[in-house]
């Protein structure tokens, strides 16, 4: 791993820090993954925050662009990076040179909250590389979990294939084609690994949507025939015959894929008539946009779980007297909300605490819920201790969605100034929308269904009976970004090489926008 | 140090590149890089190349936010991200897309223009084959004049030799060089053929000359400068500004002066030609005098005055002559028909009408296109 020109290895005084703050955190509960500490320069910090916490990606020049952009922030003073923690056991995380000590300590808090978070929540079994395929009650897991998560090793190896088909193909080629790929990153079954679904069970087929046959009777149809003749005209193996005819008719008929297919790179892989290099290409990016799935899916969670241990963990153990100061404004710039923007940091550490809090003072169950007199919930406390078990287990148990669906509640928006906002085309700017609760929610847990993004299927492989792609978005108030939806099907036509269609709304109407190769075209109402 | 990513950063530069080459042209007619110019470097704001997905169109969209404020106030616009602490996730997810600033240096800028609107280099005239000798410290060498000593080196060999022979002492840190530990600078002699160029810039100020003329000027002559200085090192320029009298200015007076009254272009011409006679001696210069007014000129005596200073002073001397005209609501245009009249057939007289600020680029290239 240590592949850096310079030495990273932790200096001896942070290393005997690393083994207390551990300690402590142990002590309180937490359990993670070895973590390796290394200490970076600011470019190679860059560097790595660039590749997304990784020593080696496959190249592409969108780290470049990423690289450029922290170096000039770092420059500038504008940000810098504190910390970074991969998901991958054992988990590496890296320091900032020259940052004082008690940021280090600080990070290294965090850090362990984090690694704890990606060992036991049930989101990141995903990443779990020895899959096979049945998977545990993330509850009752073994005493001893220690997944294979090296994916530092596959991230590599992702890095060597592209280079060798770079090398053979030219990188400008494999860099076009990366490109295609990356716009299609998002169009997977983000639950695909809890789907119980293997892939591979639906191969190419035949396919001839001709008729609607599919749905016709299943009556086998007779010859004419007087009563008494019945047996002889129709006997039963010409009837068996018939049946047997209509079956395969049927089987030919049915639609391809059978049902539609939320995972469209596992069905372009599987159907997509692709070159060796290209089906490999497609392969890596959908296998890394999997792993970085479960990060969306707690991004809230797992902030404000490593939040709360940090601040937890420094305040009552960690600091030294003299380090609070430094500490305490540190500490607020990570929770600061600034301009009206959601802190996922905040959030998440708030809500933590704030299950805590009822949790310990027994604000739960059916007779909390029913009870609606203000002062009396106000001073609720039935002194039931539950509250760190709890979080415990929704650390383990939840996913943002869940989380934020279940815990909100009405006085946490209000303490917590949330409000949604909304684009004002009057005005034309966004602006405040609604602090009510349930609007507030609505808005909240929308933006993170799917990871805000929207759903596509793959409807039909063989539309018009002409091999073309036809996929439907499911319209739920919000149209696409049609630019950027035009740019889309042009990859997905690089891909599937045959015209592509995708059925949506636009204003208010059904479309169908295609593009088969030179052109794009919209066309109002339902094709299929 | 080298890092892994400096491939990945040197391909997304080359994208970038591209990008300005695209929109080259909208960053010469939009003059913001004037005021962003540092020293060598601008800024150029491109846009952050996105991978394009299947997203939601931003405006139906909305979103949840924390803190005070009423309903119906105003969100603010969107912050950069920020970004401490980021836990290995895609940094910056969503919201507040950020703007991104290239550096580029005016010399590549001035490639990047000369590619794009196919700028030939220009060919030296051949009359400054001025060739200067340089003497350049290229190494160092073991023998030497004592006041060449580079007392670094020595200093490091000798402290090499101690090392090695076992005679330093950490605790009494003397370092005493020998004849042996002696280096001194080396240099070579360069023979720099230096070619050197004034620009002279004239302008009128007349009252019909109005500020979005001026602006027109500003960024044509920006451009001109960029592509000559990548041209010639040590590009001079001077400035001179005439209404019905001519006079030289500094560059800010150039570009912010506005007088007021009549126009007489030949005392711009006259002084012009005694500037070249005094500084400019036509054999080691190659000279570009760049006129721009909105082509009034006071009568036409004035105009075949003009031509005649032109014929006889200036065209001698100068690679070429440029002449931009700009389009004025009160002008009336006429003085470059009458040079068109005058000089049509002579390659040296390049003549551009710049109607507004998208013929830029194009007047760019009728002036410098020649190679002159």
């Amino acid at each position: 791993m240590s592949e850096f020109a310079l030495k990273t290895a932790l200096p001896a005084y942070l290393r005997s820090e690393q083994e207390r703050i551990e300690r402590i955190a142990k002590d309180h509960g937490l359990d993670f993954f070895p973590i390796v500490f290394e200490i970076l320069s600011y470019d190679q910090m860059n560097e790595i925050a660039a590749y997304e916490g990784f020593p080696n990606r496959y190249p592409h020049w969108r780290y470049g662009m990423e690289y450029e952009r922290l170096s000039k922030s770092y420059e500038y003073g504008l940000s810098k990076i504190y910390e970074m923690v991969i998901n991958n056991n054992p988990s590496y995380a890296y320091l900032l040179e020259g940052n004082s000590l008690v940021d280090q300590k600080l990070v290294m808090a965090h850090v362990c909250g984090h690694v704890d978070f990606f060992k036991n929540n049930f989101t990141f079994r995903a990443t779990d590389l020895d899959q096979s395929g049945s998977r545990s009650d993330p509850v009752n897991r073994p005493k001893d979990y220690n997944p294979n998560r090296r994916w530092i090793d596959k991230m590599a190896n992702h890095g060597a294939r592209v280079r060798k088909h770079a090398g053979r193909y030219g990188i400008t080629k494999i860099e076009e084609f990366i490109d295609q790929c990356l716009s299609l990153e998002n169009l997977i079954d983000p639950h695909a690994a809890f789907s119980g679904k293997r892939h591979g069970q639906f191969g190419p087929r035949e396919d001839d949507s001709s008729g609607d046959l599919a749905t016709a009777t299943r009556e086998v149809p007779r010859l004419r025939s007087k009563d008494y003749m019945e047996s002889f005209i129709n006997p039963v193996e010409f009837l068996d015959r018939q049946r047997a005819r209509m079956d395969r008719e049927q089987e030919k008929s049915k639609n391809f894929p059978e049902h539609p297919e939320r995972d469209v790179l596992r069905f372009l892989l599987d159907n997509a008539p692709l070159d060796r290099w290209e089906h490999d290409i497609l392969e890596v990016i959908r296998e890394e946009a999997l792993y970085f799935t479960p990060q969306r899916q707690t991004k809230i969670m797992n902030e404000g779980w490593a939040t709360y241990w940090h601040s937890k963990l420094m305040t009552e153990k960690i600091l030294d007297p003299s380090e609070i100061i430094d500490f305490a404004e540190n500490a607020s710039s990570v929770l600061r909300s600034s301009g009206g923007r959601l802190n996922p940091y905040k959030l998440g550490y708030e809500l933590f605490r704030n299950i805590e809090e009822r949790w310990d003072k027994g604000q739960f169950g059916k007779e909390w819920e029913e009870c609606d007199d203000l002062a009396e919930k106000k001073n609720w406390n039935r002194r039931s201790g539950l509250g760190r078990a709890k979080i415990f287990e929704v650390r383990a148990l939840y996913n943002d969605i869940t989380f934020l669906d279940e815990f909100i509640t009405p006085e946490f928006c209000i303490e917590q100034k949330l409000f949604s906002f909304a684009w004002s085309s009057r005005n034309d700017r966004f602006e405040i929308e609604s602090r009510e609760f349930r609007q507030v929610k609505q808005k909240l847990l929308f933006g993170l269904i799917n990871g805000g993004q929207p759903y596509i299927y793959v409807l039909n492989a063989n539309y018009d009976n002409r091999g073309e792609l036809y996929l439907k978005h499911e319209h739920q108030g919000m149209d696409l970004r049609i630019d950027y939806a035009r740019e889309v099907l042009k990859a997905l036509h690089r891909v599937w090489k045959r015209p592509v269609n995708l059925e949506t709304v636009l204003e208010n109407k059904p479309a169908v926008m295609r593009f088969d190769g030179k052109d794009h075209s919209e066309s109002k109402g339902k094709a299929a | 140090m080298s890092l892994k990513i400096d491939q990945d950063h040197s391909r997304f530069r080359s994208i970038v590149r591209g990008k300005i080459r695209e929109n080259l042209k909208k960053y010469i007619s939009s003059g913001e890089l004037i005021g962003k110019q540092g020293k060598e470097l601008v800024s150029i704001p491109i846009p952050q190349i996105d991978i394009p997905h299947f997203v939601f169109g931003d405006k139906q969209q909305g979103g949840t936010g924390q803190g005070s404020g009423n309903v119906g106030d105003a969100m603010s616009p969107g912050q950069p991200g920020d970004e401490e602490g980021e836990g290995g996730k895609k940094a910056g997810e969503g919201e507040g897309k950020h703007g991104l600033e290239v550096d580029v240096t005016l010399d590549e800028l001035a490639a990047i223009l000369g590619e794009e609107l196919e700028l030939p280099d220009i060919e030296d005239k051949g009359k400054s084959k001025i060739i200067s000798a340089k003497d350049r410290y290229t190494g160092v060498r073991k023998v030497g004049p004592e006041s060449l000593k580079h007392f670094r080196r020595t200093y490091r060999e000798a402290l090499k030799r101690q090392i090695s022979t076992g005679s330093y002492a950490p605790s009494d840190p003397m370092v005493v060089p020998i004849r042996e530990d002696r280096r001194y600078r080396s240099w070579k002699t360069e023979a720099e053929p230096v070619a050197n160029a004034v620009i002279i810039y004239m302008m009128d100020v007349s009252g019909s000359m109005g500020d979005e003329q001026k602006e027109i000027v500003r960024i044509e002559s920006f451009w001109i400068d960029t592509w000559l200085r990548k041209q010639y090192r040590g590009l001079e320029a001077r400035y001179i500004i005439h209404d019905a009298v001519a006079r030289e200015v500094d560059r800010d007076t150039f570009f912010h002066t506005r007088e007021s009254g009549g126009t007489m272009i030949s005392s711009a011409y006259k002084l012009c030609a005694q500037l070249i006679d005094t500084h400019y001696p036509a054999d080691e210069w190659n000279i570009y005098p760049f006129h721009f007014s909105d082509g009034d000129n006071w009568s036409m005596d004035d105009t075949l005055l003009c031509a005649q200073v032109l014929r006889e002073q200036l065209l001698p001397k100068a690679n070429m002559f440029a002449y931009g005209q700009v389009e004025s609501p009160y002008g009336s245009g006429q003085f470059i028909k009458d040079l068109r009249e005058h000089f049509g057939a002579d390659e040296r007289v390049v003549l551009s009408e710049i109607r507004d600020k998208d013929a830029i680029v194009q007047s760019i290239k009728e002036f410098l296109g020649k190679g002159k």
